[in-house]
């Protein structure tokens, strides 16, 4: 029986991943269909792989006028016009360095084996056996900054919480990716829920949380109903729920969605529109370390951020803090868009220049034209970069305070 | 299809939003219920968490998701985000706006995460990359047939 993997990416399906599904399926009623997340070469979406003894072969973009020419050349992965190689060797993928993105497009987004057998839960249950203020330590140690813009050292961030008194906390994850040309958050919710499941159960169990929420703008249908049976699938698991792996210790996740409103991407804005209120930002002081939600001391974490964090418990803070310049360590997850020809999702470690990315990983302008670029990055100043867009989560605060 | 408007079946919708914080999710609810939060619900609401109506009618304004008339046959949102516009939302913006029948709803929005595939736009809550007038056209052909 042969095995194929068609992305049930939103960005997939929008240019037709369904209906190749769909063709594929009955084509080829044997086969097995896996909708896994996208491997991140948009430009090449729908794209059709399917598993080999040497590996995963794509062919991209299919169309479901294709199919029928393509149906014999995936009984052996054989040469057809589509045919772009092994998944893994195409030098566009091979040389990123996945870490947060290891498995988007690899795995079923909701198959909780293949997460584990690719990695995941290993660094829960590293959380779990070095107790709360080791794992702060390491998330210090890997120079871990905040993804949402202002870079923030992480492990500063979950210490004061850590050490805040109160009878209830919170860990929210803000997943209202409101700038345009950012799309690696819904990649990720869609591709790879568990990661950021993982992360937010290793957070809440270091600073004494025992409820999570992840806020996602309601532009995202699809990664709102994953990232809910995600939930589902760990509760299940022992991941999530009153005795998370049997430690004894409680800490559970809901999903609550936004409702169209671009400023409460920002995060006391997001906190008003967590309580059910309008989307106002809040003064500071008191940070939401804190005072937060409902006036509890809350963790606010961006989603990059928090799904880094697996990755250093299960590897250790310096396998982490082996990526990356200065004080900008690890990766990050670039998007490109626009008017570029090769768009997707690229993660590297910083350092890396705009021209690399723009004309490199891009291949460049779209119509050859040099005009638009809006190849976005999301971190303040990570060295050797230009910083594209820095300023816009302060606008937005700046325009939330014009409108109260 | 969302179901007839009554005080009842909006009770009975509010009884099943449950948690701190209530007043956005009751009106997600009812939204989802009945297709749009007709002005009766701000009273409903209040009474329901016991909160203000000065409460309720502000988060029902201050949200453009939330709508307090029923919406049209067809919905059709074109993403005006920095990346689509480098890739022809304007234009696509455009030919909707003239070609679009009076049963359709034409409006903007900001970023729909399909950066990388633009133009974008949504079709009563079908997504469409690379759109072209003839797609849009073509998937609000479908989209009249289902409703």
């Amino acid at each position: 029986m042969i095995r194929l993997f068609v992305p049930g990416d939103s960005s997939a399906r929008s240019v037709g991943a369904d209906e190749v599904a769909d063709a594929l399926a009955s084509a080829l009623p044997s086969a097995a269909i896996v909708r896994n997340g996208s491997r991140g070469m948009l430009w090449l979406e729908p794209l059709v792989e399917l598993d080999t003894p040497e590996g995963r072969v794509a062919y991209g973009p299919v169309s479901v006028a294709d199919i029928p020419s393509l149906v014999s050349a995936l009984q052996s992965g054989g040469a057809h016009a589509l045919r772009l190689g092994i998944t893994d060797d195409l030098p566009w993928l091979a040389g990123q360095s996945r870490l947060t993105f290891a498995r988007v497009g690899v795995i079923d987004p909701l198959d909780a084996d293949e997460y584990e057998a690719h990695g995941g839960i290993i660094g829960l249950r590293a959380c779990l056996t070095r107790g709360a203020e080791h794992v702060i330590e390491d998330v210090l140690a890997s120079g871990l900054r905040g993804r949402g813009g202002a870079g923030f050292p992480a492990g500063i961030k979950w210490r004061t919480v850590a050490n805040a008194v109160a009878d209830q906390k919170y860990v929210c994850v803000n997943a209202d990716e409101g700038d345009s040309g950012t799309f690696a958050d819904r990649m990720l919710m869609e591709g790879d829920p568990f990661t950021i499941l993982e992360g937010m159960v290793i957070a809440g169990l270091s600073i004494g949380a025992s409820q999570g929420l992840v806020y996602v703008r309601s532009e995202y249908p699809d990664a709102i109903r994953r990232m809910r049976d995600a939930i589902d699938v760990a509760r299940g698991r022992g991941w999530l729920g009153a005795d998370v792996l049997g430690s004894g210790v409680a800490f559970d996740v809901t999903v609550r969605v936004g409702a169209g409103s671009y400023v409460c991407g920002e995060e006391t804005a997001m906190l008003e529109s967590l309580e059910g209120k309008r989307g106002v930002v809040r003064a500071k002081p008191p940070l939401p370390a804190l005072a937060g939600l409902f006036g509890k001391p809350t963790l606010i974490s961006n989603v990059l951020t928090i799904a880094a964090v697996p990755y250093i418990l299960a590897n250790g803070p310096q396998a982490y803090a082996a990526f990356g310049v200065g004080r900008s360590l690890g990766t990050q997850v670039f998007q490109l868009a626009g008017n570029v020809r090769q768009g997707g999702i690229v993660e590297l470690a910083f350092g890396i220049t705009l021209g690399e990315l723009v004309n490199g990983y891009g291949g460049g302008t779209g119509g050859g034209t040099p005009r638009r670029l809006p190849a976005r990055q999301r971190t303040r100043r990570p060295d050797g970069l230009r910083v594209v867009g820095r300023c816009r989560r302060n606008a937005r605060a700046r325009w939330g305070r014009r409108l109260r | 299809m969302s179901q007839e408007w009554s005080p009842a079946a909006a009770h009975a919708v509010l009884d099943g939003v449950s948690g701190p914080g209530p007043v956005l999710m009751a009106l997600q609810a009812l939204q989802e219920a009945f297709g749009h939060v007709p002005s009766d619900a701000v009273g409903l609401i209040a009474e329901h968490f016991n909160v203000s109506r000065a409460d309720v009618y502000g988060v029902l304004t201050f949200y453009s998701d939330l709508r307090s008339t029923p919406p049209a046959a067809v919905e059709v949102r074109i993403c005006m985000g920095e990346a689509c516009q480098a890739v022809g939302a304007r234009e696509l913006r455009a030919q909707a706006d003239t070609a679009t029948a009076p049963d359709c709803d034409v409006r903007h929005v900001f970023c729909l995460g399909n950066c990388a595939l633009g133009p974008t736009a949504v079709i009563n809550g079908t997504l469409l990359g690379r759109a072209s007038g003839e797609s849009v056209a073509s998937a609000i052909a479908a989209a009249r047939r289902t409703s």
